[in-house]
């Protein structure tokens, strides 16, 4: 473990998944983040799409960062991210029709995901190819780690599911137990967050 | 007609971009702390929303889309594939022939507005109401409606949290909830304000 601990590699991924966590330290991405959390399976979905997407623009662009104007980076990355994200989006069209319904325009939104850009622009234009996909993959993993925790407990107040199962036993809806309609809702997804966010400051504090 | 109105109604109210469809929030949570900064950004936005969402619908429906490129003699092509990148494009290149524009014809504005127009390229609730207007299959005036109604939602919701913003500077707010974690919560409860104009129907 003390190994471990000093490697660069692991300290990109505890950063991304805890200390610096892009969506409930650095407030990017979320978008996207919010309006695919009803379920947990398109949340879990969408997670993998956009830790692929991160991780391979980061290596596109750390592979390339050499040979990139640094006028036009801008335009570069957009299309490495574009050609990425049209990948995802196809895939899930052909092998995941009736989850890529559900995510609708959210696959596509990747693009102007600021986790994306904002990660191809300070990390992998400075960074040796590696290094820039272990922080593609934990910067992913970290979102989705936010993405599934909120769509966790959505679906499990909102209707009494887990990716798509009654766990909910019968007996408490007969004594009287309701499923709560506003989590299924936008509000649920902000005020969620919201919460999710105050956890997570007390326990940094407290650290 | 009146489905123009209520689909103006339905995209400003209950189908705002932002506080239904969470898009454009990252602006959204950067700028909202000051009233002149979030109305000019809203001004920005609705501005490029109104014009590049027709331009768009016309290029997908004229070179993208299954069957468009008949015209050209290719019927049985299908360009739907490329239209996130083409939307991008459009966006990006409307943003700075704006810019330009503006930046001739009124110096006021252009100062007023400057700042935000780049910014404006990445912002999700205009690549979005792109890809729900296609996914919805709106005709060419529904889109012009819609694509106004996203932008004044958009302006109406940015705005309307920076007044609270202003307000809650008084408020005492419990520790770990400051910053982010209230504005998220605050963001809740205005969505579903919101939410209420769902049973108007005209």
């Amino acid at each position: 473990m003390g190994i471990l601990a000093k490697s660069q590699s692991y300290r990109a991924i505890s950063e991304a998944l805890w200390q610096n966590n892009p969506i409930s330290k650095q407030i990017l991405g979320i978008c996207s983040a919010l309006a695919v959390t009803v379920q947990l399976n398109t949340a879990i979905v969408m997670s993998l799409a956009l830790t692929f997407v991160v991780a391979f623009s980061n290596l596109t662009i750390s592979l390339l960062r050499h040979q990139i104007p640094r006028n036009i980076r801008i335009i570069v990355e957009v299309s490495v991210i574009a050609t990425l994200v049209i990948l995802a989006d196809e895939f899930l069209r052909a092998f995941m029709y009736d989850i890529s319904k559900q995510l609708s325009v959210f696959v596509g939104l990747i693009i102007t995901n600021c986790i994306v850009m904002g990660r191809a622009e300070t990390f992998a234009m400075g960074n040796t190819p590696w290094r820039s996909f272990v922080d593609g993959v934990a910067n992913g993993v970290g979102y989705g780690s936010i993405l599934i925790g909120v769509a966790f407990f959505r679906e499990l107040l909102g209707s009494g599911k887990l990716l798509g199962f009654a766990v909910i036993p019968e007996g408490f809806y007969e004594a009287g137990y309701q499923d709560m309609g506003l989590m299924v809702l936008a509000p649920g997804a902000f005020i969620m967050i919201g919460l999710f966010v105050w956890l997570e400051h007390t326990l940094l504090k407290e650290k | 007609m009146e489905e123009l109105i209520s689909l103006f109604v339905e995209s400003v109210f209950v189908g705002n971009i932002l506080l239904a469809y969470f898009l454009g929030m990252c602006s959204y949570l950067s700028v909202s702390g000051n009233l002149q900064t979030s109305l000019g950004l809203g001004v920005a936005v609705t501005f490029v929303i109104t014009i590049t969402t027709p331009a768009n619908w016309l290029l997908y429906h004229y070179l993208l889309a299954p069957g468009a490129l008949a015209w050209a003699g290719l019927p049985d092509v299908n360009l739907g594939f490329l239209r996130l990148v083409l939307f991008i494009a459009t966006i990006a290149g409307m943003v700075q022939v704006v810019e330009m524009v503006i930046d001739r014809y009124s110096q006021r504005l252009y100062s007023a507005l400057g700042v935000f127009l780049p910014l404006i390229t990445v912002n999700c609730a205009i690549l979005g109401t792109s890809l729900f207007m296609v996914e919805r299959r709106y005709t060419f005036s529904e889109t012009l409606v819609y694509g106004f109604g996203s932008g004044i939602g958009w302006l109406l919701a940015i705005v309307a949290m920076a007044t609270i913003m202003q307000k809650l500077r008084y408020a005492d707010v419990p520790e770990g909830l400051q910053g982010f974690g209230i504005r998220m919560i605050v963001t809740g409860l205005m969505a579903m304000a919101f939410m209420l104009f769902a049973g108007i129907t005209l």
